[in-house]
């Protein structure tokens, strides 16, 4: 168990999301600050972006919606009233009952430090993007509140 | 193509099930693959979004009369054979009758203009016949009459199989192309293949993603309301993963489109064809 501490303390890795942001910064306007968060063993990140818990119900909205996570345009959810969930992800029924908290946050903060050509994108990164559009350049997708909000829907899908 | 295979194998279970049940299991907007109308565009492992279309769709495009695109043709033939420019000249003046001097000509297109060294599409090709030798002003790419002069010449080379060249001076224009399709892009950090290959037969929200073949532009879309070029399409799918387009014409989508339709070869040409 010690040693198990020990090991996944070496593996933590911070991330300085917002240090290298005006990398990618658009000429004409500022970049998103991003908050850093931590990384434990390349699997998962324990802690709320924002500092608090999220939302599960502005969560749920927030996958549904077009601009927002989307997330029915590729993953098939537990959300009958809407007919349109896609196929190319997979279905995220019961997905609380296979992963943590923790390793769902990391799967939608940055999908491809776990899968790398992975079609998924990144809900919560700004640099490394090729030819993104003047209006969403040096943007996440999602905010960090949002990110929560989703999270704490995703958990309730348990089977 | 383990996908297309999964798909292939939906299919035939959907249509066993539908058979054993005797009733309509089978979910309507599944193509029946046995369909002669559907086979001619299914090559191998390719296939065309022909054989995705509704199948109200694919009866409009199967019906000149019916197929709104031929509007734009219908225009492009009396252009065809109308002086235009300084030097007196129509198309017909140096082409004789579509039906035979193009017969056949666009199913190697984009390809690498002899004199000028340098890979042209169809549009690029019409422009040239317009500037240098007719010495009248370039159609713009998304124009009515461009697209329906690119329309009548495509469609010359109808049933007949995508036939491209890829080697010799082409190669590097192949070579960029290929580069593009499979670098990441835009905010959704996508690359063509995303979709079109390791996703095709499969669905984001209610839409089937094909395998993006080229064959039957310009066509007319639904959406659109109107005929379309191909390269508008590449801006539509680029704008949607929230990527920068490039214009119309640029050499970026000019080895875009030689290396989907070297993905193309061998499937017919449909133009001009008619999607959702």
């Amino acid at each position: 168990m010690i040693s198990g501490l020990f090991a996944a303390l070496a593996a933590v890795a911070v991330v300085a999301a917002g240090s290298t942001a005006s990398l990618a910064a658009s000429k004409s306007k500022p970049p998103q600050k991003l908050v850093n968060y931590l990384v434990i063993n390349e699997d998962s990140i324990p802690e709320y972006l924002s500092g608090r818990p999220g939302d599960p119900k502005q969560g749920r909205k927030l996958v549904i919606s077009r601009k927002k996570g989307n997330c029915l345009a590729c993953h098939k959810m537990p959300i009958p009233e809407k007919a349109d969930h896609g196929g190319t992800g997979t279905d995220l029924t019961g997905v609380a009952d296979r992963m943590t908290e923790s390793q769902l946050r990391l799967r939608l903060v940055d999908p491809k430090r776990i899968i790398p050509d992975t079609m998924m994108p990144a809900f919560y990164k700004i640099q490394g993007l090729n030819r993104v559009l003047p209006k969403f350049k040096g943007k996440a997708i999602l905010t960090a509140q949002e990110i929560e909000d989703i999270i704490a829907y995703i958990v309730t899908l348990k089977e | 193509m383990k996908i297309y295979q999964t798909l292939v194998a939906a299919f035939s279970v959907a249509a066993v099930l539908s058979f054993a049940a005797g009733s309509a299991v089978a979910e309507p907007k599944d193509p029946d693959l046995t369909d002669p109308r559907v086979k001619r565009y299914i090559v191998g492992e390719k296939y065309s979004g022909y054989v995705v279309n509704e199948p109200e769709t694919r009866d409009i495009q199967d019906d000149d009369f019916q197929n709104p695109a031929f509007l734009w043709v219908e225009q492009a033939q009396s252009l065809w054979s109308k002086a235009d420019g300084k030097a007196g000249k129509s198309c017909e003046s140096c082409h004789g009758n579509p039906e035979v001097s193009m017969k056949g000509s666009s199913a190697s297109y984009p390809k690498i203009h002899k004199k000028k060294k340098t890979l042209l599409t169809v549009e690029h090709q019409i422009n040239i016949c317009r500037e240098e030798y007719m010495k009248t002003k370039p159609w713009k790419w998304e124009s009515d009459q461009m697209l329906g002069m690119s329309a009548l010449v495509r469609m010359q080379s109808r049933d007949m199989p995508v036939n491209v060249n890829v080697g010799g001076e082409a190669k590097p224009y192949f070579e960029k192309g290929r580069e593009f399709y499979f670098q990441r892009r835009g905010q959704l950090d996508l690359a063509c293949t995303h979709c079109h290959v390791d996703n095709h037969g499969n669905k984001v929200r209610s839409e089937k993603l094909s395998q993006g073949m080229p064959t039957g532009f310009p066509t007319y879309r639904m959406k659109w309301q109107k005929l379309g070029s191909l390269h508008r399409r590449f801006r539509g799918c680029n704008k949607n993963i929230r990527a920068q387009p490039y214009k119309q014409g640029t050499p970026e989508y000019t080895a875009l489109e030689l290396y989907l339709m070297w993905r193309a070869n061998g499937l017919p040409v449909e133009s001009p064809s008619v999607r959702k």
